[in-house]
């Protein structure tokens, strides 16, 4: 299960991020936001609704220039991206297959694998309008995997999957991690089940209010003041569940 | 053979149906019909200013096309609503066209050719014009195609990728501007907007990949374009309303068609 980075700061970072401060016109979404991501590593960013955690993302791979601060990649850096919603006009067709060869043509059988990896083999000759919530956003982590990415970026991926498909979904990111070794920095705000996943947390709201591995963040003042200490209680269901784990608040706090 | 004018108007519909039959998928996809038209309009424009400037129609057509779409496309980039801009662009462009012509001194210009195009009257060299922005655009549009298509599903994914989608938006917008010059002498200011979409929306029902659809477009373009010269050569028809009348015949069929077929019939 997660190996726990040594220190970050021996280690070069893939991706990193320093003085980060956005305005959309009178509005400051981020504030001398600053964070790296070293290799292997499973980052989250957690905070609450317009704490700027997808802004944060968007900047990282260029889709948004900040007003100050800057962004370093290392040379050759290869970005998997997997946006929040990805809205296809009906117009447009798309089959899956298709789908996977955007930006660069793949071989039938890459695509294949890819499409094992995320779980949904049985799709690839569907319309991405037929899928099902769960399957397109697998898919388009398929799609990202192609791209042989040292850094797997998913922004808030689970939206609109049920509780146990969202679970699911993050054990497969896990999987992705082990067998492809690359890094992984995803957004949330379901704590519970992100959070134990996770080498390193960051807790985000405009600025960051604090950081560092899920029993330091949620022991965290800044953050309990953000998410109250209820959310304690599920990340350690979780951790009860996949890590066998136990902690003396597993049982009393498990709803 | 070129001598015989209903050759060269073949060849010159022929031409702009087909780039804008490829070029009108994105128009859909993005959904930029409005940007389209304004584009469009402000051809009359350019007419004025080629008529009173001694220009080729379509430099003068394709400079105003180009000052527009930029306009426009700067305007697209502030995340503004644009509906009611483009309206005000669009027909503000359209008036002006309409009233400048008419103070081009000692001309009668017979404003109908420019409206609804008069593709009877190409030249060899408009034909040559014609096939080479046709085949600049499809040119681009093929060197461009993953950017283009990625930039257009999402802007992010193309950011992500390493493409910049507002530099594949430009590149539409440029595209746009140039099929707009050819077309003016084919179908006219008013109905290029239709050219770029019927063939396309008529194709949506039958593709599975947006290569596919843009590969009908092109045929159901050139289709229409050969057929409705036909037409207005029998009926005494105008070419352009013609040919754009085939067009949205075709895309009435095709949508039946998908219809019958997705109920299972």
């Amino acid at each position: 299960m997660p190996v726990l980075p040594t220190s970050g700061a021996v280690m070069t970072a893939l991706l990193s991020a320093t003085g980060i401060t956005l305005r959309h016109g009178q509005n400051t979404v981020l504030e001398n936001v600053s964070l790296a991501i070293t290799a292997g590593e499973i980052v989250t960013i957690v905070g609450p609704n317009g704490s700027g955690k997808s802004s944060l993302l968007r900047v990282l791979i260029g889709a948004l220039t900040p007003q100050a601060g800057t962004v370093t990649r290392k040379a050759g850096l290869q970005i998997g991206y997997v946006p929040q919603k990805l809205h296809i006009d009906p117009t447009m067709p798309m089959t899956v297959r298709r789908f996977l060869d955007l930006p660069k043509q793949v071989e039938t059988s890459v695509a294949m694998q890819a499409l094992q990896t995320a779980g949904v083999p049985e799709t690839t000759n569907r319309q991405m309008s037929q899928l099902s919530g769960g399957q397109f956003q697998r898919v388009l982590l398929a799609r990202a995997l192609l791209g042989k990415p040292d850094v797997l970026m998913l922004d808030e991926a689970t939206q609109g999957l049920d509780q146990p498909g969202s679970a699911r979904f993050y054990r497969q990111i896990e999987d992705v991690r082990r067998d492809l070794g690359c890094a992984i920095l995803m957004v949330s705000h379901e704590l519970h089940v992100v959070m134990s996943a996770s080498d390193r947390v960051i807790c985000l709201n405009g600025h960051v209010c604090c950081e560092g591995t899920p029993d330091v963040v949620s022991a965290a003042p800044a953050y309990r003041e953000l998410f109250g200490s209820g959310t304690g209680g599920a990340l350690a269901l979780y951790r009860h569940e996949h890590d066998h784990h136990h902690h003396h608040h597993d049982h009393e706090d498990a709803p | 053979m070129l001598d015989d004018f209903l050759i060269r108007a073949g060849l010159a519909a022929l031409g702009v149906a087909m780039a804008a039959g490829v070029l009108g998928c994105f128009v859909v996809w993005r959904r930029m019909a409005h940007f389209g038209d304004a584009t469009a309009h402000a051809a009359v424009l350019g007419v004025a200013m080629a008529l009173m400037f001694g220009w080729s129609i379509f430099a003068g057509v394709g400079l105003v096309a180009l000052t527009m779409a930029v306009l426009i496309y700067g305007l697209t980039g502030r995340g503004q609503a644009v509906d009611t801009i483009l309206g005000v662009l669009s027909h503000g462009a359209l008036a002006t066209g309409l009233v400048a012509v008419t103070l081009i001194p000692g001309q009668r210009v017979d404003l109908d050719a420019y409206l609804f195009g008069d593709v009877l009257t190409v030249t060899r060299m408009d034909v040559a014009i014609i096939w080479g922005g046709a085949a600049l655009v499809m040119g681009v549009l093929w060197s461009h195609w993953t950017a283009l298509l990625t930039a257009t599903l999402n802007p992010d994914l193309a950011s992500a990728s390493g493409i910049n989608p507002r530099r594949e938006h430009l590149i539409l917008t440029l595209l746009l501007a140039a099929v707009v010059a050819v077309a003016i002498k084919v179908v006219g200011a008013l109905l290029i907007t239709a050219l770029l979409i019927i063939p396309a929306a008529a194709a949506r029902g039958f593709a599975r990949t947006p290569e596919q659809m843009a590969g009908l477009a092109a045929v159901l373009g050139a289709i229409s374009a050969v057929a409705g010269l036909r037409v207005a050569v029998m009926l005494d028809t105008p070419v352009g309303p013609t040919i754009v009348c085939v067009a949205a015949a075709l895309f009435a069929i095709g949508t039946v068609v998908t219809k019958l077929r997705s109920v299972g019939v």
